[in-house]
């Protein structure tokens, strides 16, 4: 128990200053440094295109992440879930920021596709042309869904929509805080359930375009299902280390190691998750050994990749696995902050492994351009999410479930 | 002395209870046990019962049916009997994964239940023991040794302080359904 007694400040305002913005700003100057030492004066063959890999990874992870805020309040809506509530503004922040996500995004999609240093698979001159030097029969009879204009309106509705959705979200939980009542808790909770259908739908066609499709000879249909997974884990491991950090920094006094306890269930079961859907993909490929298949497979057992490729199972599933299973390990922020750093390393790896082989193919590098990109869009994220979380209280004082989330004890 | 073995104090409201449990504890009275016809938060905490080792059990099945698994499949497809499948090697790994990962959660949920039902006597035919048959129904109800606190005048007055409706001196431990 314990929470009986305290007195909380509900209306205490996250002040973004100090530490967390220099080192969130410092991380931006060293992406920009990194993009620019990427495009410029890395003399390397295949410079451009191993900086719009990277580009491109990072951004749909920032975006992920974003969405992954979007989807974590949906569903607590949905669920009428109590013991989040104190802790919603975080995923809030999150959600407000995938607006910008989304057109960093769709910026870095329609730079790499028009200066063809991303999707090349699918996006050549001629390629759909019968007679053409660059005819690709698979490739023609895909063509009335992946072409540059089609693909790009896809982008930019679906990260449309889902911003819409965010913002809308956000918007009603700040309204609660002046009006109070549970009219915006209906309008939330309304809008979520038209949310979840809409992203469960179209985030596998998302993915399939946006990763899939730079090896667009090859398809699965779990791969909607896997990378769901991977966003959904990482924007959790993203929270958690937010409401960790923030309770080291003095915040947020109503959060204890009984919501810490939960969001450490969910990482735990949505390893797993993760796990099952990555293995389930690639136990039917393996299994079945039908070639049009295997060369996703074949090309991350190549030498280059297949250290990375089992490094992945390994961060992802056994370390969260053999970590968090106690419940003791759950309810420790040192032990969670370890693990969602981690997990978020780990799924960067994880997203590594899906874009790099499509694009630098055996070119594969490690680099100033990788983790100098990683950081800065780190930094980005921190900053934007940060400034975001600093414009509004803490917490919805008047979610009706507040409450509840005050004595969660599990 | 009288025969008295548990002192049963009913209440009416779980939060009374709670109250009453304090001031018990406060009166150095050790509590038998405390029976509640719903979950109660805190309770746990309140009389310092230890955490159920279940999980722990449950991890040792969940171990011993991912090795009986793999023993399993790994002597009948690799050494009793091997097979071409699809040109794969005898001793495919990916293949012995599902049936691995099957038996672990048959062992872990089967033994778990098992080992829930042996720590709680629930055998077949076995007639469930109950303190107080209220407990089941609509009273909160707080049982104290009596042999072991010998001062039964005491625990009534502190009883009836905290607001118990109703103090029974029962001279056996369990009633019975009949």
């Amino acid at each position: 128990m314990g929470t009986h007694n305290h007195t909380h400040n509900f209306n205490q305002q996250f002040e973004f200053t100090g530490k967390a913005k220099t080192w969130s700003l410092i991380a931006i100057i060293i992406g920009v440094v990194a993009i620019a030492y990427g495009f410029l004066f890395d003399h390397s063959e295949h410079h451009a295109e191993r900086t719009f890999a990277n580009l491109l990874l990072m951004g749909y992870y920032f975006t992920c992440v974003c969405a992954a805020g979007a989807f974590f309040l949906a569903l607590q809506f949905v669920a009428q879930a109590g013991w989040s509530a104190g802790l919603l503004r975080i995923p809030q922040a999150f959600a407000r920021v995938l607006p910008i996500a989304s057109v960093v995004l769709i910026v870095i999609i329609i730079a790499g596709l028009y200066s063809h240093n991303l999707y090349h698979h699918w996006n050549q001159e001629g390629i759909a042309q019968e007679g053409h030097p660059n005819y690709d029969y698979l490739i023609a009879q895909k063509a009335s869904f992946l072409n540059a204009p089609f693909f790009i309106g896809r982008q930019i509705i679906f990260l449309g929509v889902y911003s819409i959705f965010a913002l809308l979200l956000a918007k009603y939980s700040y309204n609660e805080d002046t009006v109070g009542g549970l009219s915006n808790y209906h309008k939330s909770f309304k809008i979520s359930a038209i949310f979840l259908v809409i992203f469960g739908f179209t985030t596998p066609i998302w993915s399939f375009d946006t990763i899939m499709s730079l090896e667009a000879h090859w398809f699965s249909t779990m791969f909607g299902w896997y990378n769901f997974a991977a966003m959904w884990v990482s924007g959790l491991c993203a929270i958690t280390l937010t409401v960790i950090l923030l309770k080291k920094a003095g915040y947020l006094s109503w959060v204890n190691s009984n919501h810490l306890h939960d969001l450490g269930k969910f990482i735990f079961a949505f390893s797993i998750f993760w796990t099952y859907v990555w293995f389930a993909q690639f136990l039917l490929i393996w299994y079945a050994n039908m070639p049009e298949e295997t060369v996703y497979f074949y090309l991350r057992w190549e030498p280059e990749y297949k250290p990375w490729f089992w490094l992945n199972i390994i961060m992802n599933f056994l370390a969260p696995v053999l970590i968090l299973m106690t419940r003791d390990s759950k309810r420790q922020m040192s032990v969670m902050t370890f693990v969602c750093i981690f997990l978020l390393c780990g799924h960067w790896l994880d997203y590594y492994m899906m874009v790099m082989p499509g694009t630098v193919e055996s070119h594969r590098t490690f680099g100033i351009t990788e983790i100098g990109i990683a950081l800065g869009f780190a930094g980005l994220f921190t900053f934007l999410m940060l400034s975001k979380l600093a414009q509004k209280p803490l917490v919805a004082k008047n979610h009706p479930f507040l409450d509840e989330s005050l004595h969660h004890h599990i | 002395m009288s025969n008295t073995k548990y002192i049963l104090g009913h209440f009416e409201d779980p939060d009374v209870m709670m109250h009453g449990i304090e001031k018990l504890q406060e009166n150095n009275i050790k509590i038998y046990d405390v029976y509640t016809p719903m979950p109660i938060h805190g309770i746990e905490d309140k009389l310092g019962i230890k955490r159920s080792r279940l999980p722990i059990a449950a991890f040792c099945f969940g171990t011993t049916g991912l090795l009986l698994g793999f023993s399993m499949i790994y002597y009948m497809l690799v050494y009793d009997w091997p097979m071409n499948i699809g040109g794969k090697p005898p001793f495919a790994m990916p293949d012995f994964v599902p049936v691995c990962f099957e038996l672990t959660i048959l062992f872990a949920s089967y033994g778990m239940m098992f080992t829930f039902f042996y720590a709680n006597h629930f055998f077949p035919g076995r007639a469930p023991r109950v303190m107080d048959l209220r407990a089941t129904n609509d009273r909160f109800v707080i049982a104290i040794d009596a042999k072991t606190n010998p001062y039964p005048d005491k625990i009534n007055s502190l009883l009836n302080e905290a607001g118990a409706i109703e103090i029974l001196h029962n001279e056996r431990k369990y009633v019975s359904y009949e």
